[in-house]
């Protein structure tokens, strides 16, 4: 009970880390692809909307990290293990990324110094969402065994298949898609600019159809388990909830009416988030590694769902109202 | 050399950068939020300036200790599974209670730093208290999980499995207390000296800069105050580490022999072999009188534990004597800064001050990262103090110098840089602070 209730707010962080977190990331590789003879002004837009929030936004994955030990010790110590060399890459991905940010917002202004950390910035927004998603994939691949707590496996098992390397590619495609959608808001009193994230959005649109076919043809040999679970009763539901997303977000960008597109965008992302979680329950680390075997005693369980309660008392008002400021509709 | 070495090193390493930055994270919203308090309430700009341009630095340190210690959450189960697998169910609950202060902290860094000219003064002003005091409880509930390690409670250890696991009394162990106490007041000691001394060196070029006045004196202020009750606190400490971990405080002591009426011994040459301190600075039944306040009372040395159980005596007495050499040049240097504003109130204008501050400037962080090094390296060889060996909570990963290089590289490219940038936003001609917002 307390176990479901914690892999609840696990996947709730996940999910809000993919919304704001992911989209700083795809406003990263906005930046890379910045082009044209407005590429500065995107690149000053992004830089604009992202720079009060992205703190806030990046510790959504801290906070899952810290949920994920505390609830889930056991499969916390395998994931770490079996996955050690992603995830190392992953962090040096974010030390990077988060520098090279903070130091371009206030470093010297030349050209040239300019250039060099947003190459670090964008080159790192990319590696990093690939890592996460590979990371993520692999923990369904069932490749990474686990015995008496101690994985078995080795240190290469599961990340460096096919299903994991489309696993990341579909986590580049979501963000980007996402970033751009979120853009075209904060673009609103620059109608060149609103179109040029209008455009990049539809087209990773787009692409994230083939892609996330891909994600799914490959786990039937990648992830043949949670391919399985993407068969049960609920499936066509949900992949009929997330394409309905899906297009009603490309419509929406069509036609111009981006708040819409923006609420239809997050919920695609949201679907598919919770589309994995469902055909990956109860497993943590599939297929040894279970809710119910990893999780920590009640004791623990119970005050974690207690401080996760008044945790987030105090953080979901504070959250809305950096928003508010930052995001509202007032003009500044 | 092993990777079970590379592992601690690319903790210890990972640890000693973090710190720096975790510590200025808890100092300088509170600097920055006692500049805005100036100008609120004298409505002299030059305050307003001063909080402008402590909060530029500010986010440039935020954010490098964000990713750090992003890094470091993730660390504990790279390198140290076998530790967090069976210690996560007693000890997360600091850690993701301090995931929300720090979410706190993060959110309000926004607020403070994008929201000048979007929210009414009083308000801007309680969103920097709030940066300040979420900072603080960060760094509270990250010091309670250390303070498990080293006095560990609620749990019972049978067949090497935790039972009985009791997350709150974990949280409240018997180490606690004076190591948050230590910590917290660190972080103001180190900020408020690293500070004075810039500002402090600033002067020295061009004496009459209102500015640098109005910083230093704010900063010197934090130092002053935090310096007498830090001794305090250390002295509090060293009481307890006697009790909890008496093998640790007698390699802080390098005493290897068990005596009535022990001596202080400072510096030295301690030798495992021979089970002596050579060379040392010898104040008679010094160590006695300081724990037990008795001259001839008992102090158990070394020798009553294990050979397999000792730290390393010599790196751990050194440190330690390292950072109480430290506290007391800075308890000086704040007596004298004292001394001189009670006599008439201008510091500013006394160059000879001002050139010891200005070397006094990493003091702080020297005692800080030396008084870690006695708590963690004093800890060893265990993880989980007379629970769980160090050795055997270490991932079977092999390679572990890779990442060790890597991000040692890395850090120190960072540290550069920061420098860099830290020196460009004091360097900046006063009044060409622009708004944050218009980046």
């Amino acid at each position: 009970m307390f176990a479901l209730a914690i892999t609840a707010s696990l996947l709730l962080s996940l999910i809000l880390y993919a919304l704001m977190g992911g989209a700083d990331f795809g406003g990263g590789m906005w930046d890379l692809l910045a082009a044209g003879p407005r590429a500065t002004r995107q690149r000053q837009l992004i830089a604009k909307s992202i720079a009060p929030i992205w703190e806030a936004n990046h510790v959504w994955l801290i906070l899952a990290v810290v949920v994920l030990f505390t609830g889930f010790p056991t499969g916390f110590a395998a994931m770490m293990t079996a996955l050690n060399i992603p995830i190392t890459g992953m962090l040096i991905g974010i030390v990077v990324r988060g520098s090279a940010f903070i130091f371009r917002n206030y470093d010297s202004r030349s050209e040239a110094v300019q250039r060099h950390w947003s190459l670090a910035f964008g080159a790192t927004s990319i590696l990093t969402p690939f890592l996460q998603g590979m990371i993520l994939g692999a923990l369904a691949t069932g490749r990474i065994r686990v015995l008496n707590g101690l994985v078995t496996t080795g240190f290469f098992a599961g990340w460096l298949t096919l299903f994991a390397l489309a696993c990341g590619v579909l986590a580049l495609g979501l963000f980007a898609f996402l970033a751009a959608t979120y853009l075209t808001l904060d673009a609103k009193d620059q109608p060149d600019l609103q179109n040029d994230f209008r455009l990049r959005a539809i087209w990773s649109g787009v692409v994230l159809v083939p892609v996330g076919g891909v994600v799914f043809l490959t786990a039937r040999q990648g992830a043949p388990e949670m391919f399985h679970g993407l068969t049960r009763w609920w499936a066509p539901l949900l992949f009929g909830a997330t394409g309905l997303c899906g297009l009603g977000a490309l419509g929406a960008l069509w036609r111009r009416q981006f708040a819409a597109a923006r609420v239809a965008a997050a919920g695609q992302v949201t679907l598919i988030l919770v589309g994995w979680s469902l055909a990956q329950y109860p497993n943590l680390v599939t297929p040894d590694v279970t809710v119910a075997n990893a999780c920590a005693p009640d004791a623990t369980l119970r005050l974690l769902v207690l401080a996760l309660a008044a945790g987030a008392l105090v953080l979901l008002p504070s959250l809305i109202y950096l928003f508010r400021l930052f995001k509202g509709n007032r003009r500044h | 050399m092993s990777d079970f070495f590379f592992a601690r090193s690319q903790m210890a390493m990972s640890l000693a950068f973090h710190i720096v930055f975790a510590a200025l994270g808890i100092g300088m919203p509170l600097l920055m939020v006692m500049a805005e308090a100036a100008y609120l309430r004298t409505g002299k700009p030059v305050y307003l300036e001063l909080g402008k341009r402590w909060a530029k630095g500010t986010a440039i340190l935020f954010a490098v200790g964000a990713v750090s210690g992003t890094v470091l959450a993730f660390e504990l189960g790279l390198l140290w599974p076998g530790f967090m697998g069976k210690a996560g169910a007693i000890i997360g609950m600091p850690f993701s209670l301090e995931g929300f202060a720090f979410f706190t902290e993060a959110i309000f860094i926004g607020v403070y730093l994008y929201g000048r000219s979007r929210l009414p003064p009083l308000l801007h002003w309680l969103a920097g208290v709030v940066v300040a005091v979420s900072g603080i409880l960060s760094g509270i509930f990250v010091v309670t999980a250390n303070a498990w390690m080293n006095a560990p409670a609620g749990f019972r250890f049978v067949n090497g499995q935790f039972t009985d696991i009791d997350p709150v009394a974990a949280m409240f162990n018997r180490a606690s207390f004076h190591e948050i106490l230590h910590m917290t007041l660190a972080a103001f000691v180190a900020t408020g000296f690293a500070v004075a001394a810039v500002h402090a060196f600033f002067l020295l070029r061009n004496p009459g800069s209102l500015f640098h006045r109005s910083a230093l004196s704010l900063a010197l202020a934090m130092a002053c105050i935090s310096i007498p009750l830090q001794i305090l606190s250390g002295d509090l400490s060293a009481h307890a580490v006697g009790r909890l971990q008496p093998a640790k405080l007698a390699a802080m002591e390098a005493l290897y022999r068990t005596q009535e009426g022990a001596p202080l011994l400072v510096g030295g040459l301690p030798d495992d072999a021979t089970r002596t301190t050579d060379y040392a600075l010898v104040i008679p039944h010094g160590l006695s009188l300081l724990l037990a306040d008795d001259a001839s009372a008992r102090v158990a040395g070394l020798e009553e534990y294990p050979r397999k159980d000792w730290p390393n005596v010599r790196m751990v007495h050194w440190s330690f004597d390292l950072m109480v050499l430290s506290g007391f040049a800075m308890l000086a240097l704040a007596g004298w800064s004292g001394w001189i504003w009670w006599r008439r109130p201008l510091v500013a204008d006394h160059p000879w001050l001002l050139r010891a501050l200005v070397a006094a400037g990493p003091l702080g962080f020297v005692a800080i990262e030396a008084g870690w090094v006695v708590t963690e390296v004093g800890r060893q060889p265990w993880i989980i103090y007379n629970v769980m060996r160090t050795e055997d909570a270490v991932t079977p990963m092999p390679g572990i110098a890779i990442p060790f290089f890597a991000f040692t590289l890395l850090y120190v490219f960072l540290a550069l840089v920061v420098a860099g940038l830290l020196r460009r936003q004091f360097l900046e001609p006063a009044g060409a602070v622009s708004e944050s917002s218009s980046v």
